[in-house]
């Protein structure tokens, strides 16, 4: 069973929130082990196993990036992203190389501020186009663009974790 | 025992079996205080002793002649006899004497310098580990129960501080089991707590717990929403609380008298001192306390304003907390609606400001602070014992990961991972010929093995030779409800196997469990055969049961062929249970699970399509409506 058919969902990459939040809790409540918590061993495993089948596909499925990695590996194609051997386009890299730089330059929280409202506007945008290309079966424009959300995600997490050491002055 | 019995029912209406008589309590037994609460029909009632008190100092005093003495009465004999009396055991739960080195100092106890595994104290002529002594607090805690209540109360949920590491949940459900009590569930702290203000006043909604203990900090972020209490984050300090606040006055007070070296004794009575003078300047702006020893008085002054510049480090390391917590969530402080105060500590003037200045909010305090907890872990336990229509869905306070080379951990289960959870990675050999592989798992955020905590190692052997590289090993983390870790390994190409309880580092060996059971069985005068064989017999009747239950509803999927070994096994395991052979009536069982695997597999299938077309009608519905 994968995540999708697991949480009674339509396989794609738009999901709506509401609805996998719906389902994973309407399934969580029937299968939870605290719902077979006076029952025998083999129940309370067999549940246990339920709801963590659920949990990982809530988890995978709620969150973008895994969720395209995810339904390229279910389309037979293996996510950039995965592939540590493969290396990014040099394009990429290239925009990413400066984006760190200035990260790492960037000496007042509003500078920081700056680019992690700019790298937040970047994912948005590759989630849009990621939408668009998996409406398209373009696997290969998919992959792209889920290597290319990948490096955002990790550059929006640092440009967070610096602005609030600045603002508590650690830094 | 099999699966056949694992139904999919409809919310609110989980049939549990023998569930009416069942007596289950909630226990939070806490690093200063410890207190049991009841739920009944959805009614929360905290369980008092005869004189009224709900509270049960978590202090135990032991005397010559095996004499236990629990609570107040023991927190009494403090000032008389300093070198019998233990108290904030909590703080120990799950810990090496590597780990206490650097506080031993502070430490009012006498620590074995000889002890392997969890750190051992040496009280009263006894040598005794955290997981005893909490025994003796829990049996205090179940006698006081038992009291209120007039019957046996064997099952309860016990709550632990949401950022207890595996070995301090183990530890908990060690003492628990040494204390004849059976562990519904291990319940984090805020969560308990959530759960008695969300289901107390139907609050929706993110809410922040903000849980300040005697000896723990634990801070959650929760979403309540229509019975579902999902915690977003969780995040913590388990060596922070107000028993430091404590030390911080008495070091003030003991630097005054010019005092500089001490034994255990004084510094309980230094202590004791300081507590008074810190719950005294929670209502008070200013005071004046007494040390009386070694034949001398002296008199000590303080001001709520120089305990709160002495404090202030302290109570900025919980909010620094609390905002990497909101961070964790992708929340920010004005999304919060609420922020539930927990744990005596709250009281204190200073923090209450602080934590209102964060979450721009006034705390809500209206359940009496050292209650919440237990009355939150009562309504879970009536819950599992009862059924239930609200959720607790809780997350992993630290990630799991495994040491690779160099040193470096390589998380496995990330933080705040909804459990319960189990998530597999892939690790190679890198020599060729390679026969063994030494697995060592490590609990916490930093990037070095040397800076996390040693949760156990163990070797998985006889890997066929292959080429460096070319074996593919899998290692399996699980972590159930109760937020326990299980590891496993296996060499994929030719399924070579092993698997450990994550237990051994910190927590006491199956052996000596094994010995403190026979000790305090003996001691309690109960006879463990009989015990053992009523267990195989209620469980037995359990599956009987369920499995009756079952061929009422679903006969249609067996063949006559299957049915008729179903009904032979059952009709053995009846024969088996009118008898008094324990084995008997568990190889009986066994039996009968291995005749309804088969249906099980079947029934399994139905029940989940039948949910799965449930769910998929209407959301096509809805989708249809929109």
């Amino acid at each position: 069973m994968d995540h999708f058919q697991r949480l009674g969902l339509m396989p794609g990459f738009d999901v709506d929130q509401g609805e996998l939040e719906r389902h994973y809790f309407g399934f969580q409540r029937r299968l939870h082990p605290d719902r077979f918590a006076a029952r025998s061993a083999k129940e309370k495993l067999m549940s246990q196993q339920q709801a963590m089948a659920l949990n990982e596909a809530y988890e995978t499925l709620k969150d973008p990036l895994k969720r395209a990695a995810y339904l390229l590996k279910l389309k037979g194609r293996k996510a950039d992203a995965e592939d540590g051997a493969k290396p990014a386009d040099s394009a990429l890299l290239m925009e990413q190389m400066e984006a760190r730089e200035a990260l790492m330059e960037a000496d007042s929280a509003e500078q920081v501020q700056a680019i992690l409202a700019r790298t937040e506007s970047d994912i948005a945008f590759a989630v849009d186009d990621l939408s668009q290309a998996f409406a398209a079966e373009c696997l290969e424009g998919a992959a792209k663009l889920v290597m290319r959300l990948k490096y955002l995600m990790r550059l929006s997490d640092e440009a967070r974790g610096r602005k609030s050491r600045m603002t508590r002055g650690t830094l | 025992m099999s699966e056949m019995l694992f139904d999919i029912f409809e919310p609110g209406e989980t049939p549990l079996p023998h569930a009416g008589d069942e007596v289950a309590v909630g226990i939070d037994l806490g690093t200063t205080n410890s207190v049991v609460a009841i739920s009944r029909q959805g009614k929360p009632e905290v369980l008092r002793d005869d004189k009224g008190r709900a509270i049960i100092p978590s202090v135990v005093a032991y005397g010559r002649d095996d004499e236990v003495i629990v609570g107040h009465e023991a927190r009494n004999l403090i000032l008389d006899r300093p070198q019998d009396v233990v108290s904030s055991i909590k703080r120990l739960m799950g810990r090496g004497i590597e780990d206490i080195k650097a506080v031993a100092g502070q430490l009012p106890f006498e620590v074995d310098g000889d002890a392997t595994g969890m750190v051992r104290l040496k009280v009263a002529g006894r040598t005794l580990s955290p997981v005893e002594i909490s025994a003796d607090i829990l049996k205090a805690v179940r006698a006081q129960a038992e009291a209120a209540l007039g019957k046996k109360v064997p099952k309860a949920v016990i709550t632990v501080p949401a950022y207890f590491d595996d070995a301090a949940r183990t530890a908990t459900k060690d003492a628990a089991r040494l204390a004849g009590i059976e562990v519904l569930r291990l319940v984090n702290e805020p969560t308990a707590a959530a759960l008695a203000y969300g289901l107390d006043q139907g609050a929706e909604g993110l809410y922040a717990v903000y849980d300040l203990g005697g000896g723990t900090f634990d801070v959650s972020l929760l979403r309540m929403e229509k019975g579902v209490f999902q915690v977003k984050a969780t995040g913590g300090d388990a060596a922070l609380g107000g028993d430091d606040i404590d030390h911080m006055i008495a070091e003030l007070f003991l630097a005054e008298r010019g005092v500089t070296s001490l034994d255990a004794g004084r510094v309980k009575q230094a202590l004791m001192t300081a507590r008074v003078a810190k719950e005294c300047l929670t209502s008070r702006s200013e005071g004046e306390w007494m040390l009386e020893f070694d034949g001398k008085v002296s008199k000590h002054a303080l001001s709520r304003q120089t305990l709160e510049a002495m404090i202030s480090p302290l109570v900025e390391r919980t909010i620094t907390i609390c905002r990497q917590v909101l961070e964790d969530a992708a929340a920010l402080p004005e999304d919060v609606k609420g922020v539930v105060l927990v744990g005596g500590s709250t009281r204190v003037p200073l923090v209450r400001k602080r934590v209102a200045a964060l979450f721009g909010t006034e705390p809500l305090a209206n359940i009496n602070p050292d209650e919440v907890v237990a009355v939150g872990a009562a309504q879970q336990a009536e819950a599992l014992t009862h059924g239930s229509d609200t959720l607790l869905l809780d997350v992993t306070p630290l990630s799991l990961g495994l040491e690779t080379m160099g040193g470096i951990v390589e998380k496995v289960i990330l933080r705040n991972t909804p459990i319960p959870a189990a998530l597999a990675q892939e690790f190679t050999t890198y020599q060729d010929g390679q026969a063994s592989m030494m697995i060592h798992v490590v609990q916490g955020e930093r990037e070095l093995v040397a800076q996390n905590r040693s949760l156990a190692r163990f070797t998985l052997s006889g890997i066929p030779p292959m080429a460096a590289g070319a074996a593919r090993i899998r290692v399996t983390f699980t972590v159930d409800a109760d937020g326990l870790l299980t590891v496993s390994a296996c060499e994929t190409t030719t399924g070579v196997e092993s698997q450990v309880q994550v237990k051994p580092s910190y927590g006491i060996s199956e052996e000596e469990m094994a010995e403190m059971l026979k000790d305090s069985l003996e001691h309690a005068k109960d006879d463990m055969a009989a015990r053992l064989l009523a267990e195989a017999k209620v469980d037995a009747r359990r599956n009987l049961l369920a499995v009756r239950a079952a061929l009422s509803h679903d006969s249609d999927l067996l063949s006559a062929l299957e049915r008729e070994g179903i009904d032979r096994a059952i009709a053995t395991v009846e024969t088996a249970c009118e008898a008094s052979d324990r084995e008997a009536i568990l190889a009986s069982a066994e039996a009968l699970e291995t005749a309804t695997k088969p249906f099980a597999e079947k029934r399994m299938d139905r029940g989940i399509r039948k949910a799965l077309a449930g769910v998929s009608m209407d959301s096509l519905e809805k989708r249809v409506g929109e």
